[in-house]
């Protein structure tokens, strides 16, 4: 089947944004050529593989949107009101290294809100304007919860810095289960830690001292690691806690049985349980059948966004080789490094018109 | 028509291919004048030898310009995305030997594996402000290894040549390049990391997978493919 033509896929996205406006959100515009430095910062390197990016003399370098979370965090920290609500419909753009079927460029309608209070209720919002949006379409909606991962890492019986280790690779799967081996004792320590640990004086091989990374700041990781090596191991049962918290995959009130159960051995999981609890309340209050819905805790976890609560995606079951049709989820963080000290509360989710037209066709 | 064959146009790479070829019994040659780029091709029937830089040799094969075509494994993964449905290899040649490496300053006594890179990384950035360098020319292998392996909070910077230098230089506070004896990087004071290998590169022969050729171009490659006894 071809794929549907732009000008279809814009009167889409135009029909969509104006049922977001009608329940009360602003309508907002941003420019295509973002700045190039706030993405690199908040993303690193990994955003250049998956944004265009272009340069001039005058500006620098500059990338073609990749998303419009930024620069609408952006432009509310900078002026907006509160509580705020936010609707735009434009294209980004995405670079493709691997698959030439993946598009490099299409369509995007989003729903975003910044508020202080209730955020299960804001939340519970977003979610259910694109799950009514969407359900002619039979879309399957997985949702998760970074937050209850954050919450368990935080609790961890360990030293602050290999939780911080632990809480910067949340995003990065393979590298977390790199670091729980390794605190745990599961994975033998390399021998050249062993050697260096071993080695009274360390700092007399460090010569010459060449490049931007000073003496200080080597024998400061050095003692770092030497305070690190006197740390007690994760004990096997915490181990075994986070694992069974981050297998739990089922319908939200089993989900939500399982977490509390976990959370009797795993105390500081408890508020981030009762946020669930209380947003499974706002979903139902919003006419969303929780009882059907799916809850898997590792959700969203391979994802570059910025997302650190309540998570969520739209999949069509019958088109795997389609990547989601919607998705969203919290991001208080982000508006916390974009903020320059200050911060508040967000969720938003972004639907794709493309995909809804395509899969409508075929309805 | 005729069948084209890609070789790099300078240096060890070239005569050493003409050597691999030449022991096969398939006389690879220069015509003209010292700097013309035209060659000449016997005991292979109807083959046109073209001799070109060995970094555009990768986009010519998968333009379908080139039927076949040496360059380095390296160059190859790091010019075509999904390199592997556009080429073939046909044969490791068996020189051009090169490795490229992550390598950190020697003085790094505390960084010796991608873990510790990772967490060096992570304090610089707090340290310093900014991400933790790596200067390179081969940013898409990198920046795929780099990613596969969880490495966060580093960027890599730009170096078409004397990458080494750029750690001295502190425009970069750690490298990817290729070496093949460690020499240039133990001279400039870099280690290379014990996980630190992103690929095993040498000079190998390709095949074009995506090329439109008459009946009589595909008997003359396949004939020297059988010559060059790599069947």
């Amino acid at each position: 089947m071809p794929a549907p033509d732009r000008a279809a896929i814009r009167a889409e996205a135009m029909r969509l944004r104006a049922m977001i406006e009608a329940v009360g959100a602003q309508v907002v515009e941003t420019p295509v050529l973002q700045p190039a430095e706030a993405l690199l910062d908040l993303y690193g390197e990994d955003i250049r593989a998956r944004a265009y990016v272009t340069s001039d003399a005058l500006r620098g370098e500059q990338m073609l949107r990749p998303d419009f979370t930024v620069p609408v965090v952006q432009m509310h920290m900078a002026s907006g009101a509160e509580p705020a609500r936010y609707t735009y419909a434009g294209e980004v753009f995405r670079r493709q290294e691997n698959d030439p079927d993946r598009a490099n460029e299409y369509m995007q309608v989003g729903y975003e809100i910044f508020a202080r209070t209730e955020p299960e209720a804001a939340e519970a919002e977003v979610f259910a304007f694109i799950f009514d949006a969407l359900k002619p379409l039979g879309l399957r909606a997985a949702t998760g919860d970074i937050g209850i991962l954050a919450a368990a890492v935080a609790g961890l019986q360990t030293s602050e810095r290999r939780k911080q280790a632990l809480l910067r690779h949340i995003w990065r799967p393979r590298r977390f289960r790199a670091l729980i081996d390794r605190f745990s004792g599961r994975a033998p320590l390399p021998e050249s830690r062993a050697a260096l640990l071993a080695d009274p004086d360390p700092m007399a091989r460090a010569t010459p001292m060449i490049g931007a990374r000073r003496a200080d700041e080597i024998a400061a990781r050095i003692e770092a690691l030497r305070e690190d090596a006197a740390i007690a191991p994760l004990s096997a049962n915490e181990v075994a806690l986070l694992d069974a918290m981050l297998s739990v995959r089922e319908t939200c009130p089993f989900a939500l049985e399982r977490l509390r159960d976990i959370a009797v051995d795993m105390p500081a999981i408890g508020p981030a349980v009762a946020r669930l609890e209380a947003r499974l309340e706002a979903l139902e209050a919003r006419g969303i059948q929780t009882a059907t819905l799916d809850f898997e805790a590792s959700y969203g976890r391979t994802q570059m966004e910025y997302y650190d609560g309540f998570v969520f995606g739209f999949h069509a079951e019958h088109r795997p080789d389609l990547p989601p049709v919607a998705s969203g989820g919290r991001y208080d963080a982000l508006t916390r490094r974009l903020g320059a000290g200050r911060e508040i509360p967000a969720v938003g989710g972004v639907i794709r018109p493309g995909l809804v037209l395509e899969l409508r066709g075929r309805a | 028509m005729s069948i084209k064959l890609g070789v790099p146009s300078k240096g060890r790479l070239m005569e050493k291919t003409f050597e691999w070829f030449g022991k096969r019994g398939i006389s690879l040659g220069r015509v003209g004048a010292e700097r013309e780029y035209a060659g000449v091709v016997r005991g292979a029937g109807d083959v046109e030898l073209v001799l070109l830089s060995a970094g555009e040799i990768p986009r010519e094969l998968a333009a379908g310009r080139l039927h076949l075509g040496v360059t380095g494994a390296d160059l190859m993964r790091e010019t075509l995305a999904g390199w592997d449905t556009l080429v073939s290899p046909l044969a490791e040649l068996g020189f051009g030997h090169a490795d490229l490496v992550i390598a950190v300053p020697t003085c790094w006594v505390d960084v010796d594996t991608l873990d510790d890179l990772d967490a060096a990384a992570a304090a610089f950035r707090i340290v310093h402000g900014g991400r933790l360098r790596i200067a390179t020319k081969y940013h898409r292998l990198v920046r795929e290894f780099l990613r596969a392996q969880g490495v966060a909070d580093y960027r890599l910077v730009d170096s078409q040549g004397a990458t080494e230098g750029t750690v001295k230089n502190e425009t970069a506070e750690a490298i990817a390049d290729i070496t093949s004896s460690g020499d240039t990087l133990r001279a400039n004071h870099l280690k290379v990391l014990h996980d630190g290998l992103i690929l095993r590169s040498q000079a190998t022969l390709f095949k074009a997978l995506n090329v439109e050729m008459s009946a009589a171009d595909r008997t003359t490659r396949d004939a020297l493919i059988r010559r060059l006894g790599i069947d």
